[in-house]
């Protein structure tokens, strides 16, 4: 059985608590004892709400006092089919960083939209997030149809003009389901209400999406986590470097580069799984062990001789800024790409990307929380990169304030 | 990579890394439980020639299973790796604490004085512990890597950003992280791991007869020593395994004959009970139990 990883995102009250909610309690996926305890915290006043499904996700205090998400929650549920993974991301603007730390992991965003309100700020915001992350799928539900009886005229209008934003902003595959979480229509079950959709419900579609795996043919690319010394009698000159395939395939025999020192040679042996194999694919935890004897620490980069990546001492990049306080020139950071960490400094802030309109805006030499921009980063030693629309894990990073120890931005190349 | 298992594998051994990497002392809190089972196996396929690159750190409550602590002992022992074991019965006469009370005296809220102390008495900076996101609401919102300040405690509204796989484990002095590598596992994905991997383990999680107390909520209660019964509360022998291993006091046995890996798994799908609403009186008390436990510095 294969593993879906998806978020959800959309405008405070747009019902995406509902939604997962209503995937969930359709599916039978919720105990007896959690519903009892969501039964007696309900509100029982509502017309039809004997339950409130928002309750199911919203685990904190805080966001049961107000009704709002505040952080992402994750909840997990399978059918016969496959196994998900959800991340329930908060809808308010404030909490935009959330958004993006459930987001990065996902395969699939499902984006709500309020069948009343159409296409919001919001909306187009989680939008471009989708976009500067690279998630392979979008879909946009437009919800609460029951509150525009059904109209499939409203749908189709929505999806135009959605269908014109995600073109701009270079979304990679968007579909469309009509839904009203809250009367259960076209969550699990088709509704008749809508008999006019001929899609498939949400659950069967996430059942039998295919989500791009990427490109097959990638480049591949390793970074040392941590090296394995023994250094038992037994095992003296044991010296293996442990960590996960990033993208493509090694092989026992290959003749590899190290980076950024540009050292050359050969893959000796690989372990994984406590076993000797020939060859070791895509996020495939392994130990690698090479012919010569050379100096190798936790962040270099092992990659085949003939396919290297860039290194340098400078990169362009899309970020998020993502501190309650804002950005200060000068300011110092580390960045972090996956294991390997260095001192950084923004040099320049080219442009801010407008939400609206997905223009560049000329930048005012500031960055505030959830704004996005185009910025040059000037780092102490020499990083190896790919970009990230080719190869995701080797164009990611972080920036991590010094000062604070707070992650502050997250970046793409 | 198609088997879902595989990719909770690669995951967990990916995070186990990068606590090695990232940190000068690193802990394993091992309870004996399934779930910190499965951690120590995750830590061989991470490590393997070499040592853990860390201790494994068990808070004794004194109402531990007899079953669970041997199992600890023996692995321990056979694997040759470190285990440091801290007692709240010790914590409690040297800071002067008040012991559970009750029927059922839990020391659920008192171990975290023992765990915050045996941090500071190694100074660990990093423990990595087997919670799931699927357990509880509140762990349901936490991170990977999740920052504690100097009391240990977890602030809900402030978490970082956690991107991709990138995990920010930098702390000042005196900070600690806690670490979750398998939050994305369920309750049936460590019983589909354990199958698949055939791992052992404490023999309390298979179906055996045991005298029981049921509770007035209607939970079975191994009768033992540390429970204060009253006479007109009922005592009946039961077939029944557990489904978590905590604290006798605190952690309930459920009816089964599940006697196999796939006994249990079968029992677990058609289940209709959480993992914890059946097995803890401890979250009973209020719907933001876990969330208190963790701001006071509970793992």
């Amino acid at each position: 059985m294969d593993l879906l990883r998806f978020f959800t995102a959309g405008n405070v009250d747009d019902g995406k608590s509902t939604l997962i909610g209503r995937l969930l309690y359709d599916s039978e996926s919720i105990s007896t004892d959690i519903l009892e305890t969501l039964t007696r915290q309900s509100k029982t006043t509502g017309e039809n709400t004997t339950i409130d499904l928002a309750l199911l996700t919203d685990g904190l205090r805080a966001e049961r006092e107000q009704g709002i998400t505040i952080d992402v929650a994750y909840k997990y549920f399978s059918t016969d089919k496959r196994k998900f993974i959800i991340a329930d991301t908060p809808g308010h603007a404030q909490y935009t960083r959330n958004m993006f730390t459930g987001a990065s992991t996902a395969q699939l965003a499902i984006i709500l939209v309020d069948a009343r309100n159409g296409i919001t700020d919001q909306t187009k915001r989680h939008s471009i997030i989708s976009a500067t992350l690279g998630i392979p799928q979008v879909l946009l539900c437009i919800n609460k149809m029951d509150l525009m009886a059904y109209s499939e005229d409203r749908f189709n209008e929505i999806v135009s003009e959605y269908q014109t934003f995600s073109e701009l902003i270079g979304l990679n595959k968007v579909d469309f389901i009509p839904t009203s979480a809250l009367a259960g229509d076209n969550v699990v079950h088709s509704s008749e209400k809508l008999s006019w959709y001929k899609g498939l419900p949400l659950l069967e579609y996430l059942e039998t999406v295919k989500v791009d795996e990427g490109n097959l043919k990638e480049e591949a690319r390793f970074q040392v986590q941590y090296v394995i010394r023994p250094q038992t009698e037994a095992l003296h000159d044991y010296r293996g470097y442990a960590g996960s395939v990033l993208s493509g395939n090694f092989h026992v025999g290959d003749e590899v580069t190290i980076l950024p020192s540009g050292v050359q040679t050969r893959i000796s042996k690989i372990e994984s799984n406590l076993k000797e194999v020939k060859t070791a694919g895509k996020n495939q935890p392994v130990v690698i062990h090479l012919e010569d004897d050379l100096d190798i620490s936790r962040g270099n980069t092992i990659v085949p001789k003939n396919a290297l990546p860039q290194t340098e001492k400078s990169v362009e990049a899309t970020i998020c800024w993502m501190d309650n306080g804002a950005f200060n020139s000068g300011q110092k950071f580390l960045l972090q790409q996956n294991s390997f960490r260095t001192k950084a400094v923004i040099k320049e802030i080219h442009s801010k990307i407008d939400i609206h309109s997905f223009q560049d805006l000329e930048s005012d030499g500031n960055l505030q929380l959830n704004e996005l921009a185009k910025v040059s980063i000037k780092i102490a030693e020499a990083l190896s990169f790919d970009s990230f629309k080719n190869l995701p894990k080797s164009g990611a990073f972080i920036l991590i304030n010094e000062n604070t120890n707070q992650t502050v931005a997250a970046g793409v190349i | 990579m198609k088997d879902y298992l595989d990719e909770l594998e690669a995951e967990a051994i990916y995070i186990l890394r990068e606590v090695a990497g990232q940190f000068d002392r690193p802990a394993l809190l091992f309870s004996g439980g399934k779930d910190s089972i499965c951690l120590v196996h995750l830590a061989l396929k991470a490590f393997r020639p070499g040592k853990f690159p860390f201790p494994l750190v068990h808070v004794d409550t004194g109402h531990n299973f007899q079953e669970a602590l041997d199992f600890r002992d023996s692995l321990a022992a056979e694997l040759g790796e470190q285990l440091i074991v801290r007692n709240v019965v010790d914590t409690i006469a040297k800071h002067n604490l008040q012991d559970a009370k009750g029927k059922f005296p839990s020391r659920n809220g008192l171990q975290t004085h023992t765990l915050l102390d045996v941090i500071e008495e190694f100074e660990f900076d990093v423990c990595i512990g087997g919670a799931r996101r699927d357990e509880e609401k509140a762990r349901a919102k936490e991170r990977v890597f999740s920052v504690r300040d100097e009391f240990g405690q977890w602030d809900p509204k402030l978490q970082r950003p956690e991107l991709w796989s990138i995990y920010n484990g930098k702390i000042d002095k005196g900070e600690n992280v806690r670490v979750f590598p398998i939050s994305n596992w369920t309750e049936l994905d460590v019983w589909n791991y354990i199958k698949r991997e055939n791992l052992q383990l404490p023999e309390i999680y298979f179906t055996h007869e045991r005298e029981c107390v049921v509770t007035e909520q209607g939970q079975l209660m191994a009768n033992n020593q540390f429970l204060n019964l009253e006479e007109t509360d009922q005592v009946v022998t039961k077939k029944v395994r557990y489904r978590t291993v905590g604290d006798m006091t605190c952690t309930a046995a459920v009816e089964s004959e599940a006697f196999t890996f796939d006994d249990i798994i079968a029992e677990i799908s058609n289940a209709k009970i959480s993992e914890r609403g059946a097995t803890r009186m401890d979250d009973r008390i209020s719907e933001a139990a876990m969330e208190d436990r963790k701001k006071g510095g509970y793992f």
